[in-house]
C-alpha cells in the first residue's frame, strides 16, 4: 500500500494548459442541479410553462386554422352572393326579374341559383297562433341551389320531383327542428300560408349561407302558381359560383349585370370572407397568447438567472476549489453557462412535450386534425436554449471573476 | 536530493497589500524557501498573515511586490491561465473546509482532482481508487461525504490532493474541523506522504501540531517572526 513517491518532473509539462473535455463539461454542468434538485426543477418549470404555452398556442392555432381551411376548401371561396342593397338610391330594394338570366350569361359564372323570399308564414299546424312564425322564411328557389351552395340533403330530396307543379316543402336544418320534423316516414305536412304542403326533404346546414337554414323551400314555379296566385316574385338573393381565376373581375361586373339601371344598389358579398375573418380573429387571439407565452418564458429565464446567481454565491467554495485544482476562469464560465443551458434544454424539452400533449388533447376534443408545426418545436427548443444561455451569462461571468482566495476564504 | 534541485517553494521579498486607506499590509517583504522533501508548519495567530502566505505559496493570489517561485518556475511573469495550470498540475491543496461535492462519491470527488488535466473519466477513477487506497479509504470508495466521518472526509480531500501525484502539498488548517483522534490520523497521513519524499507545508494555529513537525515558521503581523531552520528570531 505504501508506494514510494517518485518525483517525475518530466512526465507532464508543469504548465501544460488546463483542459476540460467535452463530456466533462456536461458532467460538471449537472453537479449544481444534482445537489439542489428541487430548486433546479422549479426554475426549469418556469421555462417549461413558457415553452408549453408557445408550442400549445402555435399548435392549436395551426390545428384550428387547418380545420377552417379544410372547411373553406370543401365549400370553396368562389361563391358570391348578390343581394339588393339597402341604400336610399333610386332602386326599389329588389333585383330586376332579368337579373338571374343576365348573370347566367356571364361566361365566368359557372352556377347560378335564385332565392326569393315569399311574404307568407309557415306553421307546424293550424293551431299555432299567427304571430308565432318561428322566425322562419318561406323561400322560392330552383333545384340549382343545392349544387351552387354545395349543400347536402339530410333526408328525402330537394324540392321533390323536378318540374313538380304542386308545391312541396324542403326544410332547412333549423326550420326542420323548429317545425318538429325529425323524419319523413309519417309524410309530415306544414301549413304554408293557407295551404298544407307535404315535406319531401330536410337539408344539411349550409356553412356558407347559415341564414338559409331557417328556410322552408318551395319550388319556384309551384310557389308562383299555387301560393302567390300567379304573381311572380323578385329575387331576394342570387348565389353565384365563379371561375376562381376571374373571381375579382367577375365580382366587379356583377352589379351592373344584375341591375344595369341601378348597379350601385346591388351588393355582392363573398360568404367565405366571413370564415376567413373568423380565422383572422383567431390569429389575433394567437398573437395575444403568444405574447403571454413569451412573458412566461422571460419570467422563467429570470427565474433561472436568479437561481444561478444564488448558486454562484452558495458555491463559492466549490468555485475556489476548482480554481485551485486547475480550472481557468474560462472553465468556470463554461460550467455555469452549460448548467444554465442545460436547464433551458430540459425546460424546453418538458415544455415542448407538454405543449404537444395539450395541443393533441384539445384538438382531439374538437375533432380537429392535430397539427404541431415543426417551427413550434424547433423554435420552442431554440427559445428555451436562448433564454437559458442569456440567463446564464451574468451568473457565469460573476462566477468566473471570483478570485480563488476570495472563494476559498473560510467564512 | 540532488544539490542542484531548486527549492520546492521560494518567496523573495513578498509583500501583499490590500486596498483601502490606509492599505492593510498582510505580508511585509517575506523571504522564505522550502526545500524539496521538507515538512513545514506555518503558525501564527489569526490575522498574522499566514493564510496570505499560503495563498502566495499556492499561487492562488499574486503578491503586490516580490516574487514567488514554485519548483524553480518564477510565477511573476505567468498569465492567469498558465498560473492556474501550474498550481493545478504541481500542487495538491487541502483545506480546512474539505470542499467535497455533496452527493458525489468519494471516488468521483477524488477523480475531480484530475478533471482539468483532460484525463478521461475511466483513468481519473482508476487514479482516484489508488489514491483513496493510499490514504486508507479503499473500503469507502462509493460513500458520499455525508456518510463519512470528519476524519474520513479530510482523508478523501487529501486523496484528491494526491491524485495527480504532486511533489508539493499545501494544507490550510487541515485539522481545524477535526477531533483530536481524527487530527492525529490526518497528521500521520501527512507524515507518511512526507516520508515518500513529498514537500508538505501545513498552516495551523495549533502549537502541538506545529511542534510535531521538523520545521516551524512563525508569522506575526505580516512578517516571519521565527524560522526554526535558520533559528533566527526577528524581534519587532
Amino acid at each position: 500500500m505504501d508506494q514510494a513517491y517518485e518525483h517525475r518532473p518530466d512526465d507532464v509539462d508543469a504548465m501544460a494548459p488546463s483542459r476540460l473535455r467535452v463530456p466533462d463539461i456536461v458532467r460538471v454542468a449537472t453537479t449544481g442541479m444534482q445537489a439542489r434538485k428541487a430548486r433546479a426543477a422549479l426554475s426549469v418549470l418556469g421555462i417549461a410553462i413558457g415553452i408549453a404555452s408557445l408550442v400549445g398556442v402555435l399548435g392549436l392555432s395551426e390545428s384550428s386554422k387547418s380545420d377552417l381551411i379544410d372547411q373553406l376548401d370543401a365549400l370553396g371561396t368562389d361563391l358570391l352572393t348578390i343581394t339588393p342593397g339597402q341604400g336610399f338610391g333610386a332602386g326599389d330594394g329588389s333585383l330586376p326579374d332579368t337579373a338571374t338570366q343576365m348573370i347566367d350569361r356571364v361566361p365566368t359564372v359557372t352556377e347560378v341559383a335564385t332565392v326569393a323570399d315569399l311574404p307568407i308564414d309557415v306553421y307546424r299546424n293550424d293551431l299555432i297562433p299567427a304571430e308565432q312564425t318561428g322566425a322562419l322564411t318561406v323561400r322560392a328557389t330552383d333545384p340549382d341551389l343545392l349544387a351552387t351552395l354545395n349543400g347536402g340533403i339530410a333526408e328525402g330530396s330537394f324540392l321533390g320531383e323536378a318540374g313538380s307543379i304542386y308545391p312541396t316543402a324542403t326544410l332547412g336544418s333549423v326550420a326542420a327542428e323548429r317545425l318538429g320534423v325529425s323524419d319523413l316516414e309519417d309524410q309530415p305536412v306544414v301549413l304554408v300560408g293557407e295551404e298544407w304542403v307535404q315535406v319531401v326533404g330536410v337539408l344539411e346546414p349550409f356553412p356558407l349561407a347559415p341564414d338559409l337554414d331557417r328556410s322552408v323551400f318551395i319550388g319556384h314555379n309551384a310557389a308562383v302558381d299555387h301560393l302567390l296566385d300567379g304573381d311572380d316574385v323578385a329575387a331576394s338573393s342570387i348565389y353565384v359560383r365563379v371561375d376562381p381565376q376571374y373571381l375579382a373581375a367577375t365580382r366587379d361586373i356583377l352589379p351592373a349585370t344584375a341591375d344595369p339601371e341601378n348597379p350601385e344598389e346591388v351588393e355582392v358579398t363573398r360568404p367565405s370572407d366571413v370564415i376567413e375573418a373568423q380565422a383572422a380573429a383567431e390569429s389575433a387571439f394567437t398573437s395575444l397568447f403568444l405574447g403571454l407565452g413569451l412573458v412566461a418564458l422571460v419570467v422563467g429565464g429570470i427565474g433561472i438567472a436568479n437561481v444561478m446567481v444564488i448558486g454562484v454565491i452558495e458555491r463559492r467554495g466549490e468555485i475556489g476549489l476548482r480554481r485551485a485544482i486547475g480550472a481557468t476562469r474560462r472553465h468556470i464560465r463554461i460550467q455555469f453557462l452549460a448548467e444554465s443551458l442545460l436547464m433551458g434544454l430540459v425546460g424546453g424539452m418538458v415544455g415542448v412535450g407538454l405543449g404537444c400533449a395539450a395541443t393533441a388533447a384539445y384538438a382531439a376534443s374538437q375533432q380537429w386534425r392535430v397539427i404541431i408545426p415543426p417551427v413550434a418545436i424547433g423554435g420552442g427548443m431554440l427559445a428555451a436554449l436562448l433564454i437559458g444561455g442569456i440567463a446564464g451569462l451574468y451568473p457565469a461571468m460573476r462566477a468566473s471573476r471570483l478570485a480563488p482566495t476570495e472563494a476559498l476564504r473560510a467564512d | 536530493m540532488a544539490a542542484s534541485a531548486p527549492p520546492a517553494l521560494e518567496l523573495t521579498k513578498v509583500s501583499k497589500h490590500y486596498g483601502g486607506s490606509p492599505p492593510v499590509v498582510a505580508l511585509d517583504e517575506v523571504s522564505v524557501a522550502v526545500d524539496p522533501g521538507e515538512m513545514v508548519a506555518v503558525v501564527g495567530p489569526s490575522g498574522s498573515g499566514k493564510s496570505t502566505m499560503l495563498n502566495m505559496m499556492g499561487s492562488l493570489d499574486r503578491p503586490t511586490s516580490g516574487s514567488v517561485s514554485i519548483e524553480g518556475i518564477d510565477t511573476t511573469e505567468l498569465d492567469d491561465d498558465r498560473l492556474t495550470a501550474l498550481r493545478g498540475r504541481r500542487i495538491g491543496f487541502v483545506f480546512q473546509r474539505f470542499f467535497l461535492l455533496a452527493g458525489v462519491s468519494a471516488t468521483d470527488n477524488v477523480a475531480n482532482g484530475l478533471l482539468y488535466t483532460g484525463t478521461p473519466l475511466a483513468k481519473r477513477r482508476q487514479a482516484a481508487t489508488a489514491s483513496l487506497e493510499q490514504v486508507g479509504l479503499g473500503h469507502r470508495l462509493e460513500h458520499v461525504p455525508s456518510e463519512l466521518s470528519g476524519g474520513e472526509t479530510q482523508r478523501v480531500a487529501v486523496a484528491r490532493a494526491l491524485v495527480h501525484n504532486p511533489a508539493l502539498i499545501l494544507a490550510d488548517e487541515p485539522t481545524g474541523n477535526l477531533d483530536s483522534r481524527s487530527s492525529a490520523a490526518v497528521m500521520a497521513l501527512f507524515q507518511k506522504l512526507n516520508e515518500q519524499g513529498r514537500t508538505i507545508v501545513i498552516i495551523t494555529h495549533d502549537p502541538a501540531i506545529a511542534e510535531s513537525l521538523p520545521r516551524q515558521i512563525r508569522v506575526l503581523d505580516g512578517r516571519v517572526e521565527h524560522d526554526s531552520r535558520t533559528a533566527r528570531t526577528v524581534l519587532s
